[in-house]
């Protein structure tokens, strides 16, 4: 305990009478601190953008069509499908998913959007935060993102028209905006909610799709009885379904397209920075330790022990990076009010609180070889006696 | 009879050069009691820089013994002869000798906070301390803002604040100038006195040697003279003798 205060004292005193220097120090990892955070955000934003419809869904199995390799949009099921599910034994309920894109025309600037199609009340339908959900049948009604709702300055009640490419012709439908529902973004996209029937009229398609009114689900969402039982109920409905393959919410998140890939690359530049911060780090404090070696010589010669010195380098490395982690922080959050909600940050995720915990060890860690440099210099040729 | 606070046996340190065996340090022997101050003058390369480091448990002795307060240096670990300098021995550098963001006064401190003796009445000594050795006024000045010469007499008080058996002092007034140099060896020369520590001043040169009660003259490793005489110490530093 006496070596801590002492070494603490040593490196308070020390950062604070070269507070210039240790500032600079600072700034670096302050810039390495916003980098990394921008870096998170940005891949949680895109991970959200992705999957964040699928990751809050109420089930936790996904039903595909066999050999569409999880990929929702390959997957187009029978409409019986939904029926079976839900007749399988341990199966609370199931709800069939439509996904399609669509652009809202009746805006200043269209807007691209996810248009999906849910049954009320089943899994697939998040939940109504406000209005109420939309009645079924082929009712001209949606449910939209909070987040479209805040960007087009739409509210409930309101009417918005949609385009949707039928064939070769552009037509253009009428919904009311019926409720919000929260953080619900597909594939990059914000999202609206119609119902099936609606979903099936109202879908650009094909010239050949047009002669159906038969709505074909991409996707089944199962809600089991028993949450914990993914992997029975998973073989149970591939053994008493025909022509299904069934995942989980996490496979079913790898899958979506360049998710996987998309992840890669933003951690793979993640990592990266982390490597150059702990580079730079090192870099910085092996020179000051370096220009200290005659300092530490003489406190190794008047009695401090390794272990103070040793102690009071890392104390110092750890208050450095703190300042340098707080203030890159702080930069980063300033930053972050200054971008437009269409560039896809998200700062309160778990990737956030592990960039910056990864940030406070990388300082101690870049320093590692300084603190050996400063516990094997020798007194007697730190102070050329020798 | 004062006690004796050193004490150097038979002591050699030899060094291996070009695969020839050098004594930097020949079968010397001498003690120094508390309250002495001795000068150990000689040559460059006349191993009295070795000497001191030893002294200073900085360096490990080949042969020979060394007793610091009845300590014996070759019989401790190195955790141990850290302990001794800490609380045993006081040292001044030739250059580099404060921690350069400590003031004069938290310098001084620094010792007592390192041996865990650092109190209100220990910070007053230390203060009395500086102001004996002309300091009052600086304080709370950094090293960078002191000039050589008040720098090394924060490097005495640092040394002596502690209470040592043993003061080391390797060249302190190298990098002053006579004037200068003459007032850091005369303050030196009166704590140690006052104090009754031992001290050992390592200089080339001899007109320091007016302040010491005996002078220690090495050469080649050896010890080849000693000087006890006043008068012959006066002359010495007179430059009468060589």
């Amino acid at each position: 305990m006496k070596n801590f205060f002492l070494a603490s004292y040593l490196a308070i005193k020390e950062v604070i009478r070269n507070r210039g220097r240790f500032l600079l120090v600072a700034l670096v990892i302050a810039l390495i601190t916003l980098l990394v955070l921008f870096i998170a955000a940005l891949g949680e934003g895109l991970a959200n953008g992705n999957r964040q419809y699928v990751a809050n869904l109420d089930a936790q199995l996904i039903v595909f069509l066999e050999k569409s390799d999880f990929s929702i949009s390959s997957s187009r099921l029978e409409t019986n499908t939904v029926k079976s599910v839900r007749r399988v034994d341990g199966v609370a309920d199931a709800g069939a998913i439509y996904t399609s894109s669509t652009e809202i025309v009746s805006l200043p600037e269209p807007l691209k959007v996810s248009m999906l199609g849910a049954e009320p009340g089943r899994p697939g339908m998040p939940p109504v935060i406000a209005g109420r959900e939309f009645r079924g049948g082929e009712a001209r009604e949606a449910v939209m993102d909070r987040n479209v709702a805040l960007r087009t300055d739409i509210e409930i009640g309101d009417v918005i028209q949609i385009r949707s490419t039928q064939g070769t012709e552009d037509e253009f439908f009428d919904l009311e905006v019926v409720g919000l529902v929260e953080g619900q973004s597909y594939f990059f996209q914000p999202t609206i909610f119609v119902p099936p029937a609606t979903w099936e009229i109202i879908r650009p398609q094909s010239q050949s799709e047009l002669t159906s009114d038969t709505p074909y689900p991409n996707i089944i969402a199962v809600k089991l009885a028993d949450p914990l039982q993914t992997e029975t109920m998973s073989a149970r409905l591939v053994d008493e379904i025909s022509n299904i393959e069934v995942a989980n919410i996490e496979t079913t998140i790898n899958n979506i397209p360049g998710y996987s890939a998309q992840q890669g690359t933003v951690q793979t530049q993640g990592f990266f920075t982390l490597l150059i911060g702990i580079l730079v780090i090192g870099g910085f404090f092996q020179i000051q330790i370096l220009q200290k070696v005659p300092q530490i010589g003489v406190l190794k010669a008047i009695g401090s022990s390794n272990g103070v010195v040793g102690l009071s380098a890392v104390i110092q490395i750890i208050v450095v990076t703190m300042i340098g982690v707080g203030i890159g922080g702080g930069l980063t959050y300033l930053f972050s009010l200054g971008f437009p909600p269409t560039i896809p940050l998200v700062f309160n995720g778990s990737r956030s609180l592990i960039a910056v915990i990864l940030l406070l060890v990388i300082g101690p860690l870049g320093g590692m070889v300084s603190i050996i440099y400063a516990v094997r210099i020798e007194p007697l040729k730190a102070l050329r006696l020798g | 009879m004062s006690n004796i606070a050193l004490e150097v046996r038979d002591l050699v340190k030899s060094f291996s050069l070009d695969g020839a065996t050098i004594n930097a340090v020949d079968q010397v022997s001498f003690q120094v009691r508390s309250g002495e101050f001795v000068a150990l003058v000689g040559p460059s390369g006349s191993g009295k820089t070795t000497m001191l480091s030893i002294l200073a448990a900085l360096l490990t002795p080949t042969s020979g013994q060394v007793l610091i307060d009845g300590q014996d240096l070759a019989r401790m670990n190195e955790k141990q002869r850290v302990k001794l300098r800490r609380e045993k021995i006081g040292f001044t550098f030739q250059s580099n000798n404060l921690i350069p963001f400590l003031s004069a006064r938290e310098n001084v401190e620094f010792m007592l906070r390192l041996n865990g003796r650092l109190d209100h009445a220990s910070r007053i000594r230390s203060d009395e301390l500086l102001a004996r050795l002309g300091l009052s006024d600086r304080l709370h000045n950094l090293p960078a803002q002191m000039s050589g010469g008040q720098q090394q007499r924060v490097a005495i008080a640092r040394a002596l604040i502690h209470n040592p058996a043993v003061v080391l002092a390797d060249e302190p007034t190298a990098s002053l100038d006579t004037e200068r140099a003459n007032q850091v060896v005369e303050t030196f020369a009166n704590l140690i006195h006052e104090n009754g520590r031992a001290g050992i001043i390592v200089t080339h040169d001899l007109r320091m040697c007016q302040y010491v009660d005996r002078v220690l003259q090495m050469q080649d490793g050896k010890l080849v003279r000693t000087y006890e005489n006043k008068k012959e110490i006066r002359e010495l530093a007179r430059g009468s003798i060589h």
